[in-house]
């Protein structure tokens, strides 16, 4: 046996070698029996400390450590919580500037509609009249459309086409010798008027007696006009574009008010 | 070979049953723990020297795990728990060495 667990034995080793072989040997003595139940236990001891160390890191620190540990913890998450704050407050920056970005561009959409409108480069509809001027007799002078041009202005109106061509603040209308040319358009009776505006401030004005209406009547024309909910005035003209004229820097806004 | 053959029993015991140490012993069973192991290796050494008595085993290895659990108690009850904690395991740590040094001297003769 002694052979077997160790190849060239000298005598006291052969001795321990035996007697650990001799201990060793199952035998139901009180003794081995003790052993055995101690070990036992110690085994299930070491395998359940195992376990429990591997299972719950917490549970097996002392006071100390969980008092740090809390500490750090707790350090934490206020630093977390500051770095929350801060990003909650940027956040709120950064919306509070998108929204008034949004403001901005909206109002800017708004104020290029309006002036898209003013300039007959967008088409627009809304309630205003229908006005048609028909010559039965001598032709209507350019003179006549313009006083009835200028009578609509007056009156607040805001889109106004005459046939298929879109009247704004630089057209013109001139005689020609079988009807008028309106921006460079020969123009024959009868004129049909779109306007855009408000219809109980245009009739009145047109039909003033003396007004323009009066003159194209007194001058042989035939005038109908009727009052519409729904006007389109799809007709367009795309401004020239500026050559001499730039934006001026605006103001300052401290002087604006001098 | 009993005493092998308890010691695998115990530990599959263990990794089958999957006990949950009660809170109660958690700061005392590592350090009873390691005093038991002291204990055993110290009657491994006995055996080899030839003075291996069951009943010194039996009371050495009670007496080891009470006495290193009363110590961390005590030294939790005093607030240097840590600290005496890690004064046994250094001392028992000591103990194991010096016992396994003295087997391998009685087993390798180095």
């Amino acid at each position: 046996m002694d052979v077997r667990d160790a190849p060239e034995p000298p005598r006291p080793r052969a001795g321990a070698w035996r007697r650990l072989a001799r201990a060793l040997a199952p035998r139901p003595t009180r003794g081995q029996l003790i052993a055995g139940v101690l070990c036992a236990i110690l085994g299930f001891g070491l395998v359940a400390q195992v376990r429990e160390t591997h299972a719950d890191d917490l549970s097996s620190l002392s006071q100390d450590e969980l008092v740090r540990l809390l500490d750090e913890v707790t350090k934490r998450t206020d630093s977390l919580e500051q770095q929350a704050v801060a990003l909650r407050s940027q956040r709120a920056d950064l919306v509070t500037g998108a929204d008034s970005e949004r403001a901005a561009l909206e109002a800017a959409a708004k104020r290029a509609t309006v002036q898209g409108i003013l300039a007959g480069r967008l088409p627009a509809q809304g309630p205003g009249v229908r006005l048609v001027l028909t010559e039965p007799g001598p032709h209507l002078s350019a003179t006549l459309l313009v006083d009835v041009l200028e009578e609509l202005r007056n009156a607040g109106a805001e889109a106004i086409q005459i046939d298929r061509s879109r009247i704004t603040a630089s057209s013109y209308i001139l005689d020609t010798a079988d009807g008028v040319e309106i921006d460079g358009v020969a123009l024959r009776a009868p004129y049909v008027w779109l306007v855009i505006g408000d219809p109980n401030t245009l009739v009145p004005a047109l039909e003033m007696p003396g007004g323009a209406l009066a003159s194209v009547r007194g001058d042989g024309g035939g005038t109908n006009l009727e009052t519409m909910k729904h006007v389109v005035v799809d007709a367009v003209r795309e401004p020239p574009s500026d050559h001499y004229a730039t934006p001026a820097p605006s103001p300052p806004a401290d002087s604006s008010g001098d | 070979m009993i005493a092998v053959i308890g010691l695998l029993l115990g530990a599959l015991a263990g990794i089958f049953l999957e006990p949950s140490v009660p809170t109660v012993l958690q700061p005392y069973l590592p350090i009873a723990v390691v005093a038991a192991l002291d204990a055993l290796f110290g009657a491994l050494r006995a055996i080899l020297d030839g003075t291996f008595d069951d009943r010194v085993f039996l009371v050495s290895f009670l007496s080891n795990v009470l006495v290193a659990a009363l110590i961390v108690f005590l030294g939790d009850q005093l607030g240097v728990g840590s600290q005496l904690s890690t004064a046994v395991v250094v001392v028992l740590g000591i103990r194991i060495f010096s016992n396994a040094a003295a087997i391998r001297r009685h087993l390798f003769k180095a």
